[in-house]
């Protein structure tokens, strides 16, 4: 039981004569079970046995077979015969439970008693009132209540008031009580009874753990079910698409391999293929699967793009991704040559696309966009890219940007409004809480989740300096979890980097052209303590990125940047491949810098190595020759097919040497500068 | 007084001491005299136990208040030459006695099924000083108590909002604001820690209030804590239970220091958790607080002490050489000697008899000369008899106004508590209410009773006097209606130690024993020295008190 000091052990004496004692009616019983003795009094020793050692698995099972054998013998006519056999079993339950009320053996063999009917349910209810009380938190007890309930049929609504009371009268420290509220209110919501619409079920517990909290913001029962309302308040059902590449009404202008002829106009997004191919990105707000070419239709002058294969952007080998992409073929040789070419991009008409919970795309959509093809003149650059060198200041108008950047969507989820409400109701609220650590997380949470849902350009982006300041006092105050803090830092601050207020756009201070590459935009967020990745969406249109002299461990979000063809991630804390493996989405990827991270170094274990399935696991790597010594960045590079040049050995341990240059121009052929030396071909 | 039949003489007639009164002082020191090994004679005039602390039907409530004021005559002087005798005179320690029957016939009906307190309203804490006392001595084994269900703020409007005396109680509360929930909790958690810190010694991580803190006022440093008025006032008046405006420092007469503030609410946090099976910090002797002088004497009578009721005493004996004190003489005529006395507070020395007295007599009688009061602070009290509860759903309450709740010159707090028949003080559907509040005079203490009463209660409407069920208008619908009443003045008598005379003091306007004990304990070491007190019963008792707690509380 929970908060009980544990009574010292029994002196060595006694125990062992406790020993002695068990282990010859042990030693009985087993004789019994196994010549299959079902007398009374083979019965009664075996009921001596799980008195004194609850534990005795094989016990119950041999029970079991004994009440098994019994009714099998009876007149099956007679139900008080059955119900004298099973009622002794109850008897036998209770008596092991009065010993160790979380006797596995025991709640399993009452569920099977009860599994034979004739039993008293009310019996059962009573039963476990008395249990629960004397341990609120005996999760067997729960567990077993609720298969009772549903072998009553008890109304989910008395199972909340059982709930409710226990909160009120005995203790509101009780998780498992708030746990199988949440429950509870999940079923009830979902059906949809009157007095449960999720609105109104959502205020009125609300403000009901509110008091939980505000009475005592150290008790954590209270705070763990006032997240999960929060995740039911913020999360739409309706997943949404937030982004894509291009974006609606943007030129894109598309080369082969090289430059192109003339000055580009910054205002277009240029992207220069040697396949004669061009991404094509969605972005939803939630994973999703379900994206093909029968739920989104393409129209669009260009030739060979009928049957488009979606692929789902994730680590993991699932079909649920929030990214998904497609390669639209076009053809610099072929009559639209310096046309334009518009192309109509519609989701959502036909039903397919869902979340992970099963709904559907919130509303049909449509985007279009214009492509200019271009002619190449000279070679593609084999020089060195220079991440100090080449570039300047973009002085990007608002507007061109906002052709980049897709405008954010606002969810025509019909909860969206009473949502949006019940956060601005839970801000003012936890206002007066902001002198405790917990107020200051939860603040800056729902302000952050407030912002999602600001549809007015005038006032979006007004909360990120306050949630800025509450993740710094939360590192001030609660330095032990400063790492987390400091990843909502950094998300916070990406989404105010590209938060847009009115005309002005704060992200263009960090766009650049780098000349040396048909003037391509190149997104410079270095030195700004970045420890996590986010706010990609509005980043899908970058070619080039900076996020050099970062805290960033992990390459993660950055696989929806699918355009990426220069990425610098040097002066980082990315202490292994590992980290890096999104980025093996990337296939236009080029140039790569992820020198002095101090990889390879001498860290705590890197357990993902050991934990994540790969190498040998994974059914993709079975057959495949994995180099053993340098299996981990091996996987990583082997699928940077494009990649020409890289940053690599400089400050970072253990991977310097000749051996692993040539087992990095082994797995990637086409690499021309290593570590700022060209390699010969 | 003068019908007695006559008694027969006491045998033996010679003690280590003699205790006059059974009120609750007198009972702890004659149960930890006797059980130390004293020979102990206990009298009490009246034919009850308890005296001031008895629980008395209504008819013999009644009495007593009025014939407490009178003085028995004293005997014919004896023809015993050897010693000086001085007679005793009763004073009365009631004044502006007023009793009201408004329904004579029911209450004549029940009127043994009463049982009420002359001291009321009063409750233990189950952290307190009685209950140790109790759990020493052995006095629990003859007491039931049950626990009091809620407390109440109440104000002018006539609501009355639950004291939020704990974390599930101000979870549940539903007049605080969010932010006062946080508030409150935060303070009671850092009293908890303080409490903490101070036990366990140099543990750093716990808060401590500071010492200038301590030293300040208790008002000031709510104040500082940055409590809104109202949980001030919930802290101040229902929780550390104090009886003067703690922010007028012209009326007030005490103000509380920090350092006793905190005490006061330690003792109310430690109750709350003392009993599992006590619902709250108050709990309440079935049968009345008669219960507990009673319990105390039962204990001294199991240790050898002799117990005479109906036996006033009339005489004190001097000794004519040194003028010091020999024995007393009983209203029976007898002649009884011992080392040590105590008196009850109502007992004085008659002023004619004083002038001829000597200095040395004097100085032995010194504790029983009437002194002009430094502190001119009574009580008043009232007693209802209600049909009906002030609360739906509840019975045994205790409701606090706190000053100026009820009306602007409201100097003190008025404490109320309703008790109902489960604690066997009166007849079903009907409640019992104790008011009490500290005055300067009987006039200022009764208004204030009488506006907590008109608060909570209606008269019986008297045209309409039999059929009290029409339904007049919705709020006084609700309130319930007033059968019988007593009201009264009492003055607070202080206990003196005199060397060989004492006087133990009256009931305080306290709400529980805790004074009262504390002064009867220092007496009791003055008496006897470093003797320790109920040593033996403690080892004895110990096995019981693990099991439940000790104390008997019914569910």
């Amino acid at each position: 039981m929970h908060g009980r000091p544990r009574k010292a052990a029994s002196k060595p004496e006694a125990s062992a004569a406790k020993a002695l004692k068990l282990r010859s009616v042990q030693s009985q019983f087993m004789s019994n079970h196994h010549r299959k003795i079902y007398t009374q009094e083979a019965i009664q020793l075996s009921a001596k046995l799980l008195a004194i050692n609850p534990e005795a698995y094989t016990a119950w099972n041999y029970r079991k077979l004994a009440v098994e054998d019994n009714l099998s013998r009876i007149d099956d006519s007679d139900p008080s015969l059955v119900n004298s056999i099973l009622n002794e079993e109850l008897e036998v339950v209770a008596i092991a439970l009065r010993r160790n009320l979380k006797s596995y053996g025991a709640w399993y063999h009452r569920k099977w008693v009860l599994s034979k009917g004739h039993c008293s349910l009310e019996k059962e209810m009573q039963l476990l009132n008395k249990y629960q009380k004397l341990d609120l938190r005996n999760f067997h007890a729960w567990n077993y209540r609720r298969f009772v309930v549903e072998l009553t049929k008890t109304s989910p609504q008395d199972e909340l008031q059982y709930t409710t009371d226990l909160i009120n009268d005995v203790s509101f420290s009780n998780y498992s009580a708030w746990h199988n509220r949440s429950a509870l209110l999940s079923s009830l919501v979902s059906k949809k009874p009157d007095g449960f619409m999720p609105k109104e079920t959502i205020r009125r517990e609300l403000d009901y753990v509110h008091n939980a909290i505000f009475t005592d913001e150290d008790d954590q029962s209270a705070w763990f079910y006032y997240l999960w309302l929060l995740d039911q308040t913020v999360k739409m059902e309706t997943p949404l698409r937030t982004s894509s590449w291009p974006s609606d009404g943007s030129i894109i202008i598309l080369s082969g391999p090289g430059c192109f002829n003339g000055s580009s106009s910054s205002k277009f997004t240029t992207f220069c293929s040697e396949s004669a191919s061009f991404p094509l990105i969605l972005y939803f707000d939630q994973a999703v699967s379900g994206v093909s070419s029968s739920t989104v239709t393409i129209d669009s002058e260009l030739q060979g793009n009928q049957d488009l294969v979606w692929e789902p952007v994730s680590d993991k080998n699932s079909q649920l991704s929030c990214v998904w992409v497609a390669r639209l073929k076009f053809d610099s040789t072929e009559p639209c040559f310096r046309k334009e070419n518009k192309v109509k991009v519609s989701l959502g008409k036909s039903q397919g696309i869902v979340s992970s919970r099963g709904c559907n795309l919130s509303a049909p959509f449509e985007f279009v966009f214009t492509v200019h093809i271009h002619d190449t003149v000279g070679e593609p650059q084999e020089g060195i890219v220079s991440w100090t060198d080449g570039f300047d200041n973009w002085d990007a108008q608002s507007k061109d940007l906002n052709s980049l950047i897709t405008s954010d969507q606002l969810n025509a989820d019909t909860g969206f409004e009473w949502r949006k409400q019940a956060i601005k109701i839970e801000i003012e609220c936890f206002r007066d809480l902001h002198d405790s650590k917990f107020g200051k997380l939860i603040l800056a949470r729902l302000l952050m989740a407030e912002e999602t849902m600001i549809s007015d350009d005038a006032v979006k982006g007004v909360h990120y300096n306050e949630i800025l300041q509450l993740y710094n006092d939360l590192m001030a105050l609660n330095s032990s979890h400063d790492q987390y803090y400091k990843d909502e830092h950094s998300v916070a601050l990406l989404h105010k980097v590209t938060s847009s207020t009115g005309m002005y756009r704060r992200m263009s201070r960090h766009l650049f052209l780098y000349r040396n590459m048909n003037n391509i935009v190149c997104l410079r967020l270095n030195n700004l303590t970045l420890s996590r990745i986010a706010a990609v969406e509005k980043f899908l249109f970058v070619q080039m990125l900076d996020l050099s002299h970062n805290e960033l461990h992990s390459a993660e979000g950055l696989e929806a940047m699918q355009l990426l063809c220069c990425l610098n991630l040097c002066h980082n804390r990315i202490r292994s491949f590992s980290a890096l493996d999104s980025l093996r989405h990337l296939k236009q990827l080029r140039v790569l810098d992820v020198s002095h991270n101090d990889m390879g170094g001498k860290h705590p274990v890197d357990t993902t190595r050991y934990l994540c399935s790969r190498p040998l696991s994974n059914s993709a790597e079975i057959g495949r020759q994995v180099p053993c010594k340098y299996w981990d960045a091996y996987l990583v590079l082997r699928d940077l097919k494009k990649l020409k040049q890289l940053d690599i050995i400089r400050g970072n341990d253990l991977i310097a040497g000749e051996e692993f240059s040539s087992f990095v121009r082994q797995v990637v052929p086409k690499l021309v500068w290593l570590d700022g030396h060209k390699l010969a071909s | 007084m003068i019908d007695l039949p006559p008694y027969p003489p006491l045998d033996p007639s010679n003690y280590d001491l003699i205790i006059v009164g059974t009120g609750v002082s007198e009972s702890v020191l004659a149960a930890a005299a006797s059980s130390s090994g004293s020979s102990v004679l206990h009298l009490d005039p009246n034919p009850f136990y308890g005296s001031h602390f008895a629980s008395l039907s209504l008819p013999d409530l009644t009495s007593f208040l009025h014939s407490n004021s009178v003085s028995p005559p004293p005997l014919p002087p004896s023809n015993n030459h050897d010693f000086i005798s001085v007679d005793l005179v009763n004073r009365s320690l009631y004044s502006s006695v007023e009793i009201s029957s408004f329904e004579s016939e029911i209450l004549e009906e029940h009127s043994r099924r009463f049982n009420v307190d002359l001291c009321g309203p009063r409750v233990v804490f189950c952290a307190d000083e009685s209950i140790n006392l109790m759990l020493k001595s052995g006095a629990n084994n003859y007491v039931e108590f049950k626990s009091i269900d809620a407390s109440f703020v109440g104000d002018s409007s006539g609501e009355l909002r639950n004291v939020p005396d704990s974390r599930a109680a101000i979870f549940k509360d539903k007049s605080l604001t969010l932010l006062e929930k946080n508030q409150l909790m935060k303070f009671f958690k850092l009293v908890q820690s303080h409490l903490a810190s101070s036990t366990e010694n140099d543990d750093t991580t716990t808060v401590k209030i500071s010492e200038e803190d301590m030293e300040s006022p208790f008002v000031d440093f709510l104040t500082k804590m940055r409590l809104p008025p109202k949980i001030k006032s919930i802290i101040l008046y229902a929780i550390a239970m104090l009886d003067y405006d703690q922010d007028n420092m012209e009326t007030c007469r005490h103000i509380l220091k920090t350092k006793e503030g905190i005490d006061r609410m330690a003792l109310y946090i430690i109750s709350m958790g003392r009993f599992s099976n006590a619902l709250g910090a108050l709990i309440y002797p079935i049968y009345g607080q008669g219960e507990l002088p009673q319990a105390f004497c039962r204990r001294a009578a199991v240790k050898g002490c002799i117990y005479v009721l109906r036996m006033p005493i009339t005489a004190l004996l001097l000794d004519k050489e040194t003028g010091g004190y020999k024995g007393v003489r009983l209203a029976s005529g007898q002649e009884i000697f011992s080392q040590k006395l105590i008196l009850d507070p109502c007992v004085t020395v008659g002023l004619e008899s004083l002038s001829s007295l000597t200095d040395q007599q004097n100085e032995t009688l010194s504790v029983l000369v009437p002194k002009a009061l430094i502190n001119k602070e009574k009580v008043a009290r009232g007693i209802c008899v209600i049909r009906g509860s002030v609360k739906a759903d509840v019975s045994n309450a205790l409701i606090v106004y706190p000053p100026k709740s009820l009306f602007p010159e409201q100097l003190t707090a008025i404490r109320v508590m309703q008790l109902g028949s489960g604690l066997a003080v009166c007849p079903a559907d009907m409640h019992v209410l104790y008011l009490s509040t500290l005055c300067d005079n009987d006039d200022q203490g009764i208004k204030s009773l009488l506006s907590a009463m008109s608060n909570l209660i209606r008269l019986p409407d008297p045209e309409n006097h039999q059929s009290d069920s029409v339904v007049e208008n919705d709020t006084c619908e609700a309130k319930p209606i007033l059968l019988w009443r007593a009201l009264y003045v009492q003055e607070p008598v202080k206990g003196e130690y005199g060397g060989t005379i004492s006087s133990m003091p009256s009931p305080d306007g306290n709400l529980n024993y805790n004074e009262i004990v504390e002064s009867a304990l220092k007496l009791y070491e003055q008496l006897m020295g470093s003797e320790e007190l109920f040593k033996e019963e403690t080892s004895v008792e110990n096995t019981t008190e693990e099991n439940d707690g000790g104390v008997d509380i019914e569910d």
